[in-house]
């Protein structure tokens, strides 16, 4: 928190923050320096508690409209989207807020992977991350259940099924999960609960998740430690708080095309059908947020093994502030590293391509190829990377290569007793 | 504090906290079992099909517990076919015979047993079933012979009522 003690102007404030100190709060809010370096990679924080309150928000008022019951569910979905005052406007923009939610996520996460934002001393902040991950997986899985058409009906039997997988208990584990003996209206009403509570979790968390991220303060492009506050640093207000604004209109004016020009491009037509148990829709595909996911449980051949390879993928990132040995955070000054990451980014973008099409022939094999990458970058090229690496020298300060030239280490050190203060 | 050796409160603090720890199970315990299948859903444990309109080679799906169940009438082709297969050519060795008591009738599941979606009849590499999902095949007996699935179809239990009736379940 603040280095200095807050004192409220008004008599009525100092009275209030001296037995609740929320106005302290506000100002440290208010003045948190932040390193003014900050790219608009930063900016996906905010827009991300915008996706929050909006899913949220028009979640709130859908669960007005909508009827957990499997007999209803997909009628009062059409009666949202037709009868409800503005109830198409409203369910559009949650389904493609999902969309949009993870879109945001991914760029977050992998600025983060970019510019080490994983490091030490930020390592619970990433992990909390991680967590609010997995939850707006679990939520927007469940939430897609919810419709009842036969992707979500089938949607939400491959993935329950994944349990069965559990030598021993799988089976009861799968058919407590359901209610039943498959997935039926117990399974529907209790997807509605989960998915109503998940999304006030996840905001729980983000509370920690910044709350951890203010006590070392934000990492930055340059990716090293700055004084706060000083010549380095910007107050959070007025600086980042225009700044993320901008961000966030560019993002809501994506947002609204999809919302406005093309709604269900993100969505499969299969989930306009009513969900029928007799019957598999041809080609089942998950949202193309888990595509990556999805890509690596069919590349492996065993089911077993193949649902333990799509969780590994997922917490295997959980691990990796301590996967990466190297002591240098910004890829800026790791020129191998910044080669890898991209070939990372390709590899999770070819997964997700690969996810949609069929596993089969040529596809299979890229899965397979991919999916040994993947687990390659974070188990041996990023320990191994920051032992051999050669990494360029990094500057001394935020403003040194600026104003204080070049970003070379003996010219740096030179100016060392100057700009330490 | 200097090492103390165990007294009457000690005794106390453990049989407090082990009485806690079965009072917080017993207490949890009904939270989670609600969520097992209720008495509503088990009374719908089994099902009677009329199987007199299935001709040879027509496979009549019903269902039984929210799963689809196939009724296939098999022609003397399939059978021969069935049971000729080798039990080493198969991931999951099962004879026909022990999957089909009365060979013409095979009753299973039709639940794929890799993540559980419905087969397609009377595609695939084996002339059985093929799993759209993620490539399964089976063959007539409902046998796993490539693809992700672990095991065969799943045989539930069930009986000939009459000459034209099966009881499943």
């Amino acid at each position: 928190m603040s280095e200095h003690q807050y004192t409220p102007k008004s008599k009525f404030g100092k009275w209030f923050n001296d037995r609740l100190p929320l106005l302290t709060l506000a100002n440290h809010l208010t003045d948190y320096p932040t390193p003014k370096n900050l790219n608009y990679w930063w900016t996906f924080g905010g827009i991300l508690t915008f996706c929050l309150i909006t899913q949220i928000v028009t979640g709130l008022v859908l669960a007005m409209h909508y009827i957990a019951h499997a007999d209803m569910a997909f009628d009062s979905v059409e009666h949202i989207m037709r009868d409800v005052n503005y109830g198409w406007l409203i369910r559009y923009i949650h389904a493609n807020g999902a969309s949009m939610f993870f879109l945001a996520v991914y760029i977050h996460i992998f600025r983060s992977l970019f510019y080490g934002s994983y490091k030490a001393p930020r390592e619970i902040i990433w992990i909390i991350g991680i967590i609010i991950y997995l939850l707006m997986m679990a939520a927007a899985f469940m939430g897609y259940v919810l419709p009842w058409g036969q992707m979500s009906f089938w949607g939400a039997t491959v993935i329950t099924n994944l349990f069965s997988a559990i030598p021993l208990v799988g089976e009861g584990i799968v058919t407590w999960l359901w209610g039943g003996y498959s997935v039926d209206n117990p399974t529907l009403t209790r997807f509605f609960t989960l998915h109503y509570l998940i999304p006030f979790l996840i905001l729980g968390l983000v509370v920690l998740h910044i709350w951890a991220l203010h006590v070392p303060g934000n990492n930055n492009p340059v990716g090293i430690d700055i004084q706060k506050p000083s010549k380095d640093t910007v107050p959070f207000h007025p600086y980042i708080v225009i700044k993320d604004g901008f961000a966030l209109l560019m993002f809501m004016i994506v947002f609204a095309f999809f919302v406005f020009y093309t709604p269900n491009i993100l969505g499969h037509a299969d989930n306009y059908i009513e969900a029928n148990p007799l019957v598999t829709p041809a080609h089942i595909v998950p949202e193309w947020y888990l595509l990556p996911f999805y890509a690596i449980l069919r590349s492996v051949p065993d089911k077993l093994l193949g649902v333990i390879a799509m969780l590994s993928a997922i917490f295997i990132l959980a691990a990796l502030p301590w996967l990466d040995t190297s002591k240098i955070r910004s890829a800026v000054f790791r020129p191998l590293y910044r080669q890898f990451y991209w070939i990372l980014v390709a590899d999770v973008l070819i997964l997700g391509y690969v996810g949609a099409m069929p596993a089969e022939g040529l596809y299979l094999l890229i899965a397979r190829v991919a999916t040994a990458y993947y687990f390659l970058h974070f188990l041996v090229v990023l320990p191994i990377l920051g032992f051999k690496e050669k990494t360029l020298p990094i500057p001394l300060s935020i403003t040194e290569p600026i104003l204080g030239g070049s970003p070379n280490l003996a010219a740096a050190k030179n100016k060392e007793s100057l700009n330490i203060k | 504090m200097s090492e103390k050796k165990t007294d009457r409160r000690d005794f106390l603090f453990t049989a407090t906290y082990a009485v806690g720890a079965v009072g917080v199970a017993a207490t949890i315990w009904p939270m989670i079992d609600q969520m097992n299948p209720d008495a509503s859903v088990k009374a719908l444990a089994s099902t009677e099909v009329d199987v007199s309109s299935v001709n040879p080679g027509k496979t009549i799906t019903v269902l039984w517990r929210g799963k689809p169940v196939f009724i296939r009438r098999r022609t003397q082709d399939e059978i021969v076919e069935a049971k000729s297969v080798s039990l080493k050519d198969l991931k999951h060795p099962e004879k026909d015979e022990d999957r089909a008591k009365n060979p013409e009738w095979l009753v299973m599941l039709g639940v794929c047993t890799h993540l559980g979606c419905v087969p397609l009849d009377q595609k695939g590499d084996y002339n059985g079933w093929f799993c759209p999902c993620h490539g399964s095949h089976y063959d007539i007996s409902g046998r796993i012979r490539k693809g992700p699935a672990p095991t065969n179809m799943e045989i539930p239990k069930y009986e000939f009522v009459n000459a034209n009736t099966i009881k499943i379940g």
